[in-house]
């Protein structure tokens, strides 16, 4: 038991229902300029296990070989400042790699997030080398917070500031570094160990909730199919495998059709009565929720946007990004289906 | 070995809960162990010890452990001497393929528990801190002990990861006879467990009776499923039977009951939380089990597990939850009460030091440490009075960092005797709500507690959450005797409590002074005022803070020299209302 490395992960294809939580990251994999993704639920719901099934569902991405940033080919000639570690070479390599979906230790120290000089160079031989952290190991990925409301505030506000630009600035011992670092931020935790600071919350793009499934069918679905995974986890990752591509297919195809899908005015004009009927400020909200509906009308192979596909993304984009009011009884998820219903009525 | 004594039976559960936890520590997750400091205790260690195999590793972690320690990091002295980055393993990597033991795991701060629950489950330990990556896969059991001290209970996002859930801590010497497995069971079972076959109708009894006993979280059966296969193990069978199930649903499920399952008769739709969100409508109304399926093997696993909830479990179930009065006050002397009011020093982060945020020395020079050779180098033009100085930069300063600055916990105690209960109950309820929603942008908690009849409830435990404030107050019960000295006296305990771990914590007082419930739960009106003006000077010994506020419809003498004995501030609000009421608590929390 202890003397094999580590398990694969559990496959995303196998994860019964939680259709929400599936829909907002499919979103997130097809747009990943939607701005991140909020999970929030009780115990047990497969919160961590849905999030870290991404790394084996996403197709691969090119990348220059012994770019420790991770950059695409074409992004060589972005024009950064990246310390030694330039491959600004004539013909860079190129190989596919797996998208990185970097789990955010609990404990992490920031300089291991932001980067810092390299310490063995440093000790061994008095080289001064930049070393990437995980914020370069995310580019063009996924990085997830697991508790995100029990991680320091201060490396909280760190990845919000490199997820909403892009890139991360290190100044070190005379070095000066600035790489790219665009990420999908999925951040989860659980209500009942305190809730996220309203400021944080509506900066990410889409949020769910999820719960247990009360279905009895289902929850023995989920335990049988979790037992079977832990008896044997290669064994089951391969027997997903098929279905597990076919979402992958699934992705792809989403992802050259995007740029194609039209939204009509209409569409828009939906969009905000719908933010105006919920009182959100900002455009956030609004913008949030046409891009998330693309995204669907895209995963389905749609050629525009209806009124089915804002009503869906509708919860996901907006739910968060209403004030709060502590006295109403009702949950913001219901708040927005309310709202969903008087819009599209009129 | 008879069943002579209830503890006995306890004891007889605990020792194959070891022996099953033993046979597969990582697949079973746990033990969570409540139990005060007492040779039950300590014989179930050793007999833990006992069985585990002989080279799996047993390690402690005690409370307050640091991440360098827990997860790892630089061995900084090790580091200087060898020239290169050397890495100190963490306990968390040291536990692999044994088992991890959390001394007083109730005083574990959520985010310590969040590192051990996220290295349970993704099976790997990953280290990136100062300066170093490092993962390494580590599979291990937990051992947390709970020393049951009042309501203090471990993080639940630990306990639902751990199958079993073991109270010795009603066990005298007497109920604590020899245990029933060896080590060699074990070992034999180890060798058996890979090949333990689990029919799918036992899936359906364990997931059917975790369901009608309000268990909402699928790890239970999970855990149980597992559970059951070692107890397979361990009568040599490789089939998972009928009394595996059994044994697997009375030692992990019914521990966490939160419902008493209905009888067969009355179809039982599961009452569930009433908070579904809204976007699975299949899922608010869940229908009877299917008939057809219904064999009688999920009866009998939910009556073995009905049968084995714990005796004040099953008293428990009731809607609150009750603090008990005698319960013990450890960790209120010896403590800076001054430094409380800035938290608790916890670890330091890169920052420069400015008013009001101090230079952690020593954390500054070890930052700097490792980069002197660089440093000595880039100086070595200049001049040679430089060299040899320890070169400490900008980057290296580190400040302390305290725990959450800020962090009060403002515990209401609210009259809810008597004929005027219900209409000051319903202010403070709105009271409490318009302060949590004023308070959490700061991270603030609050708690309530109610004393009406001859007792005092903790009716919402410190909380930080919306969601379990509106359940708690909604259940809110009125009328009855006054036992004030009851109320002060667990608003005592559980202020102190929550000041031993570095919250600062504010009582308000809502009553009229009018106590005629004695100490003892006797009435008697004499006696009741002597019994509360006692329990009043302990909190002003204790120095905490306090707000009185008297409901009485004019200011009574009797409430305003029981104000004065609490060492309170004094309010008259006659009548009380929501806004007013938050108002004064904002301003004294700010005084």
């Amino acid at each position: 038991m202890s003397s094999r490395g580590v398990r694969p992960n559990y496959p995303f294809s196998a994860i019964v229902e939680q259709e929400e939580m599936k829909l907002a990251l499919l979103i997130a994999a097809v747009d990943p300029g939607i701005g991140g993704v909020l999970v929030f639920g009780e115990r047990g719901t497969g919160k961590s296990t849905t999030i870290r099934a991404l790394a084996a569902l996403l197709p691969d991405q090119k990348v220059v070989v012994g770019c420790p940033y991770g950059r695409a080919p074409e992004e060589l000639h972005e024009g950064w400042d990246l310390g030694e570690l330039d491959e600004g070479g004539a013909k860079p390599k190129v190989v596919k790699r797996r998208v990185p979906v970097v789990d955010l230790p609990l404990g992490v120290t920031e300089d291991r997030v932001v980067g810092a000089l390299d310490l063995e160079r440093a000790l061994a031989s008095g080289e001064k080398v930049f070393e990437p952290g995980l914020l370069a190991r995310a580019h063009r990925g996924f990085l997830y917070i697991d508790e995100v409301n029990l991680l320091e505030d201060h490396i909280v506000d760190l990845l919000l500031d490199v997820a909403a630009s892009g890139e991360n600035l290190v100044e070190r011992e005379g070095l000066s570094v600035r790489h790219p670092a665009r990420f999908v931020l999925v951040g989860s935790g659980n209500p009942e160990e305190g809730e996220l600071r309203p400021q944080l919350l509506d900066r990410f793009g889409l949020s769910v909730e999820v719960a247990t499934p009360q279905d009895i069918e289902a929850r023995i679905e989920v335990v049988r199919r979790r037992d079977a995974f832990e008896q044997d986890p290669e064994g089951f990752a391969a027997e997903w495998e098929k279905d597990t591509a076919k979402v992958r297919r699934r992705i792809v195809s989403a992802c050259n059709k995007l740029g194609t899908v039209a939204v009509s005015e209409d569409v828009y004009r939906r969009a905000a009565s719908l933010c105006i009927a919920l009182g959100t400020d900002g455009l956030r909200g609004e913008l949030t929720l046409v891009r998330a509906a693309r995204a669907l009308a895209a995963l389905e192979g749609k050629k525009e946007v209806t009124d089915q596909h804002l009503r869906r993304v509708a919860p996901l984009a907006l739910r968060h990004r209403l004030r709060r009011d502590p006295l109403d009884e009702a949950g913001s998820g219901v708040r927005v289906e309310r709202a969903i219903e008087e819009v599209f009525a009129a | 070995m008879d069943t002579a004594s209830p503890g006995a039976a306890v004891w007889r559960q605990a020792c194959v809960a070891a022996a099953l936890f033993a046979i597969d520590p990582a697949g079973t997750g746990g033990v969570l162990l409540r139990a005060a400091p007492g040779p039950a205790r300590t014989r179930w260690r050793a007999l833990l010890a006992e069985l585990l195999p002989d080279d799996a590793p047993l390690r402690r972690v005690p409370a307050g452990v640091g991440d360098d320690r827990l997860i790892g990091g630089l061995d900084l002295p090790a580091t200087l001497r060898a020239g290169k980055p050397v890495v100190d393993r963490g306990l968390l990597a040291e536990a692999n393929g044994g088992v991890l033991v959390l001394a007083m795991a109730e005083r574990l701060s959520p985010s310590l528990a969040a590192r051990i629950t996220a290295t349970l489950d993704s099976g790997e330990i990953v280290v990136e801190r100062e300066g170093i990556a490092a993962r390494a896969p580590t599979s291990f059991g937990v051992v947390a002990e709970d020393e049951g001290i009042a309501e203090e209970a471990p993080p639940p996002g630990l306990s639902d990861r751990l199958a079993f859930h073991l109270d010795l801590s009603h066990l005298s010497i007497r109920d604590i006879p020899d245990p029933p497995v060896a080590h060699q069971d074990v070992l034999d079972a180890r060798a058996v467990l890979p090949a333990v076959e689990m029919p799918e109708r036992a899936l359906r009894a364990l997931c059917t009776t975790a369901l009608a006993m309000g268990i909402a979280s699928l790890r239970p059966p999970l855990l149980a499923a597992r559970v059951a296969r070692a107890a397979a193990a361990l009568e040599g069978r490789d089939c998972v039977e009928d009394n595996d199930l059994m044994a697997a649903a009375a030692l992990v499920l019914a521990p966490r009951a939160t419902q008493l399952p209905s009888s067969p008769e009355e179809d039982a739709p599961p009452p569930m939380e009433e908070e579904r969100p809204p976007d699975q409508p299949d899922a608010g109304e869940p229908n009877e089990e299917p008939d057809a399926e219904q064999g009688p093997l999920e009866d009998r696993v939910l009556e073995a597990a009905a049968a084995a909830i714990p005796k004040a479990l099953l008293e428990r179930l009731a809607p609150s939850r009750r603090l008990s009065r005698q319960a013990s006050t450890t960790g209120k002397s010896g403590l800076a009460k001054r430094s409380l009011r800035r938290g608790r020093p916890i670890g330091s982060r890169p920052g420069r030091p400015h008013a009001g945020v101090r230079l952690n020395v020593i954390d500054t020079l070890r930052a700097a440490a490792p980069w002197q050779r660089l440093r000595e180098q880039t100086a070595a033009a200049a001049e040679e009075s430089q060299r040899r100085r320890l070169r400490v930069l900008a980057d290296d300063f580190r400040v302390t960092r305290f725990k959450q600055q800020s962090e009060t916990v403002t515990i209401f105690v609210v009259d809810a005797s008597g004929s005027a209960a219900f209409h000051r109950l319903a202010e403070a309820k709105g009271a409490v709500e318009l302060l949590l929603a004023d308070c959490y942008v700061r991270r603030d908690q609050v708690a309530l507690i109610a004393f009406r009849g001859s007792e005092a409830e903790l009716l919402l435990p410190p909380t930080r959450s919306l969601l379990r404030a509106k359940r708690s107050l909604a259940g809110l019960p009125g009328g009855g005797g006054t036992p004030l000295s009851a109320g002060i006296e667990v608003a005592t305990t559980l202020a102190l409590n929550q000041q031993s771990r570095g919250v600062s914590p504010l009582l308000v007082f809502l009553t009229d002074g009018q106590a005629n419930i004695g100490r003892d739960g006797q009435p008697g009106r004499a006696q009741a005022r002597a019994d509360s003006e006692a329990a009043a000077e302990r909190l002003a010994r204790e120095e905490l803070s306090a707000l009185f506020v008297d409901t009485a419809p004019r200011p009574s003498e009797a409430a305003r020299s029981l104000a004065a004995r609490m060492d309170a501030l004094y309010l008259a609000l006659p009548r009380a209302d929501a806004q007013r009421l938050n108002a004064a608590v904002r301003n004294s929390r700010a005084a």
